[in-house]
């Protein structure tokens, strides 16, 4: 007989035995095992996914802090490159009007030097003109120059026009006070008589005058009367020559110019002696 | 020549006696059982697990599977029994390799005894899901006049199983043992690997057919809406 009947029941027993034991320490345990770890994972996906969904978030966040950075720092960025621009042309133009007024002031200092230097440089020429003619009339006439301006000044008195005389003797009439002879030097009493003479004889008339020494006020001698003026001056001549001073001064910067003057500048100078009857 | 390990008594006293079968069979369930406990007594749940533990997940979670695979929807309530009924025919067929041994499922007694832990199963699993009528009702199925084939397909499907597994076990052990006699040696070797084969695939069998039964049981009276009912295999 192949089934033994009591090792069937045996059998069954032990079988269910070992159901029993592997429920309890097997499947029991590899079971809740398996799904505290699927509970874990989940709880750690759930909480991956949240940490995921705050870190979006902070992203976002981040994102939306940065594009508003950039564009403040463009605004700014743009503010204060306009800011630097004006104040640039600000600068420039501060720069230029200093500019233009210390060029003002070089071109108003230059010309004080300028006229100062040519005013001096009159006075030293007269004296210098004065001087020469004086010793070239001395040494070549044997006349002085104070004779020589007085009779060159009654020469003219005399020889004058109809209409000046005119003039001036109708000033010389209405004048109170005595008419003013003014020149560079002391005139000597000879002189003055002379003169007197003359203007006696070519007004016809007893002509008061005074004479007066000024070295400074003419270059000649003037007789003044009533806003009338007669003279005979080297002004002129002064004149001309501080133009060509002045010319010289203008042309100084270039090398050519700092060379020696031409050496026929003084033959270009008008004569000496000028007379001028001015009717002012 | 032995069939069978029930012969071999090795204590008897009356009608209570302990045989080969027997003892085999403590054995194996001693193995089987304190082998669990240590694995499972240090289980982890977080980090890196034993190979022993990850082993045995890999077994239970498959066997899990295949349950729910045939059809039952709770394969946590059938795990016990369906599992260890492949654990211990499976172990029983592993066991082959070593010399000597005799496992207990070639024994007509055993396979007799996990039959019929089937047949009783079936109804106790059947009747807690549909209740006593419901689950007597299934054997009128499709019509009445069916009553008696299905009765009849309940005894011979359980007969079918324990044959079906002692002739399989039987003759492994039974042709090694002849051949062993006749070319020792290499030929032998190959014909366990292939008796450890057959013997793995006879405890799938057995344990999805138990499942299959089990299921036919306990779907039967639960179609799916617009789906029709799932008819009883039979064997």
């Amino acid at each position: 007989m192949l089934i033994d009947w009591f090792t069937v029941g045996a059998q069954m027993l032990n079988f269910l035995i070992l159901v029993w034991l592997l429920k309890h320490f097997l499947y029991k345990p590899i079971l809740n095992a398996i799904d505290s770890r699927e509970r874990r994972i989940a709880a750690e996906l759930a909480d991956a996914d949240a940490k995921r969904a705050e870190a979006q978030k902070e992203r976002d966040e981040f994102q939306r802090k940065n594009k508003e950075f950039d564009e403040q720092r463009a605004a700014l960025l743009g503010k204060a490159t306009e800011e630097a621009k004006a104040e640039r042309e600000r600068l420039i133009e501060d720069a230029r009007k200093q500019a233009d007024a210390l060029r003002l002031s070089q071109d108003n200092a230059l010309q004080n030097d300028r006229k100062r230097l040519g005013g001096e440089l009159t006075r030293l020429a007269a004296d210098e003109v004065f001087s020469i003619v004086r010793k070239a009339l001395a040494d070549l006439a044997n006349v002085s120059l104070e004779e020589r301006l007085g009779e060159v000044f009654t020469r003219r008195l005399r020889e004058m026009d109809g209409n000046a005389k005119e003039t001036l003797a109708a000033a010389l009439r209405a004048s109170a006070e005595p008419a003013l002879v003014r020149s560079t030097f002391e005139l000597p009493p000879g002189q003055r008589a002379a003169i007197q003479n003359a203007l006696n004889e070519t007004f016809s008339s007893e002509v008061r005058i005074r004479f007066e020494a000024s070295p400074d006020a003419v270059c000649g001698i003037e007789l003044t009367a009533n806003g009338q003026k007669l003279a005979w001056s080297i002004a002129d001549y002064l004149r001309k020559l501080e133009q060509d001073v002045g010319a010289l001064l203008e042309a100084q910067p270039a090398p050519a110019a700092k060379a020696a003057p031409k050496p026929d500048d003084g033959t270009t100078l008008p004569p000496i002696a000028v007379v001028h009857p001015v009717a002012a | 020549m032995n069939l069978s390990s029930d012969q071999q008594v090795l204590w008897q006293h009356g009608f209570f006696k302990l045989n080969g079968t027997i003892a085999t069979t403590w054995a194996m369930a001693a193995v089987m059982a304190l082998g669990a406990k240590l694995v499972t007594r240090r289980l982890k749940t977080e980090g890196a697990i034993s190979r022993w533990q990850g082993s045995l997940e890999i077994v239970v979670t498959a066997i899990k599977k295949q349950i729910s695979d045939v059809g039952l929807s709770q394969p946590e309530e059938y795990l016990a029994f369906l599992g260890t009924l492949f654990l211990f025919v499976a172990t029983a067929s592993l066991c082959t390799v070593i010399p000597g041994f005799q496992p207990p499922t070639g024994s007509l007694s055993t396979t007799a005894a996990l039959a019929l832990c089937v047949l009783i199963a079936v109804p106790i699993f059947g009747i807690r899901e549909q209740g006593v009528a419901g689950y007597l009702k299934t054997y009128t199925k499709p019509t009445f006049v069916m009553l008696p084939f299905n009765i009849i397909s309940e005894f011979s499907r359980t007969l079918a199983l324990a044959i079906r597994l002692f002739g399989n076990m039987m003759s492994g052990v039974m042709i090694v043992g002849i051949l062993l006699t006749i070319t020792p040696y290499l030929f032998p070797i190959l014909m366990t690997a292939l008796g450890l084969l057959t013997g793995m695939v006879q405890a799938y069998i057995f344990s999805i057919l138990a499942a299959v039964y089990i299921a036919a049981a306990t779907l039967v009276r639960k179609p799916k809406p617009g789906a029709p009912a799932q008819p009883a295999p039979t064997h």
